[in-house]
């Protein structure tokens, strides 16, 4: 077994994983934040990405050990303190970016990652940036439309 | 996957030492390794994680050369390979964004997987493979689909890339994997062109030196239009035939050219 720290969402915790054991395994069965989705458990879908020290990596195709010491940010961390939709997930309900929903967790936490990077990404810049996360409802275009909103709802925020 | 034990190590020795266990295995990214164990294609009993090892991160020059440590991700590649534009541009297409924020250059080159980029860019750049034991030429390196000249243990602590005066990527992208279907890369060097093939062979990477011939004569893309890739050994499967894959190398390696 190996001992883990790390810190969630801005609150440290530590467990003891198998070698083997994912770090999505380590946030849905050990810290059941569930809200980080297993779509394909080959890396292809994207619905597990989550963020490790900033940059969008997928929970399913990293070990829990290899996330020691760093900072991760779910999907559970993106609302508001007060538990209201963040920017991105208000953006995605405003402009019916979801169908099943399946995907949505990766969709926004990917959206997070290039906005982090890009405050205003064309529709080509967002569209290969999602490149590995995959919508079988095939909900691309309202997806697309709900992160421009998001940047176009935050940049007056960066502004200030 | 079957269990195994995980080892952290933050130095190249603590690592050469963790690998010299037996059926002990390096963990680069893992972007192949883990869906590999996932599989049960592969079962260490020991994986000893790369990616804690300061001293194998980062890109620098020296010397004219592009040095890349073994660790380095894809998205770091690409944002900091500026000195050598064809090269960071091969980075940032390699796979997806999150993907490339955890797979590196040394795994990708260690594995030389048939139709990964990386093997296409070290080539054609005559790259230098430095490991903890010795340094190896591109041209030495690479001996067939999923295997390089490396020893067991053997870790690549990092990779030399001579800038060219001109070259380029160019990759037909197999939509469902991100790897290349086909891909060319064509770099023209102060001693000569090299012209390097990804995606195609059966036996991996390797020199279209037919091509390279036409290019030393004269460097434009109407120069590849007199011959053309040879369909033998090349590989077929649902996403394309080997006279396919035959014809995409030269469209490609004339759009490398003219891209260049």
């Amino acid at each position: 077994m190996v001992e883990v720290s790390m810190t969630v969402n801005g609150k440290t915790v530590s467990g003891s994983v198998e070698g083997r054991t994912l770090l999505v395994q380590f946030l849905r069965d050990d810290l059941k934040l569930t809200g980080t989705h297993v779509g394909c458990d080959t890396s292809q879908c994207g619905a597990c990405v989550v963020h490790v020290n900033g940059e969008a990596v997928k929970a399913c195709t990293m070990l829990a050990g290899e996330a020691d010491g760093a900072e991760i940010a779910t999907i559970e961390g993106m609302a508001n303190a007060d538990g209201s939709l963040g920017t991105i997930q208000a953006a995605f309900q405003e402009h019916h970016g979801l169908q099943c929903g399946f995907c949505t967790p990766g969709m926004v936490m990917s959206a997070a990652a290039l906005l982090k990077d890009n405050a205003n990404p064309s529709e080509t810049e967002i569209r290969e940036y999602l490149e590995g996360n995959i919508c079988r409802c095939t909900g691309y275009h309202n997806i697309v439309k709900a992160i421009q909103a998001a940047a176009a709802n935050m940049t007056p925020m960066a502004a200030e | 996957m079957y269990n195994f034990d995980l080892v952290r190590p933050s130095t190249v020795a603590d690592a050469v030492a963790a690998l010299g266990d037996e059926d002990a295995q390096a963990l680069g990214g893992g972007q192949t390794m883990i869906p590999t164990l996932k599989q049960r294609l592969a079962s260490p009993s020991k994986l000893v994680c790369l990616s804690g090892i300061a001293e194998m991160t980062g890109v620098r020059s020296e010397g004219g050369q592009l040095c890349i440590g073994g660790a380095t991700t894809h998205a770091t590649v690409a944002a900091e390979a500026g000195s050598y534009p064809a090269l960071a541009e091969m980075a940032s297409h390699i796979g997806d964004p999150a993907v490339r924020n955890r797979g590196t250059i040394g795994g990708s080159l260690a594995n030389n997987d048939p139709s990964a980029c990386y093997p296409c860019g070290a080539l054609a750049s005559s790259a230098t493979i430095v490991t903890v034991k010795r340094e190896i030429a591109a041209d030495d390196y690479f001996q067939g689909m999923f295997t390089t000249a490396l020893e067991e243990g053997e870790i690549i602590r990092e990779v030399k890339f001579p800038i060219p005066e001109r070259a380029n990527y160019q990759k037909f992208v197999q939509p469902a994997s991100r790897f290349a279907l086909v891909g060319v890369m064509v770099a023209k060097h102060a001693d000569g062109v090299r012209v390097a093939v990804t995606g195609a062979s059966e036996n991996g990477v390797f020199r279209w030196k037919a091509a390279e011939a036409a290019l030393n004569a004269d460097y434009q893309a109407a120069s590849v239009d007199i011959i053309d890739a040879s369909a033998d050994g090349m590989i077929g499967d649902i996403h394309g035939t080997p006279e396919y894959r035959a014809h995409l190398i030269k469209v490609l390696t004339k759009r490398a050219v003219a891209a260049s």
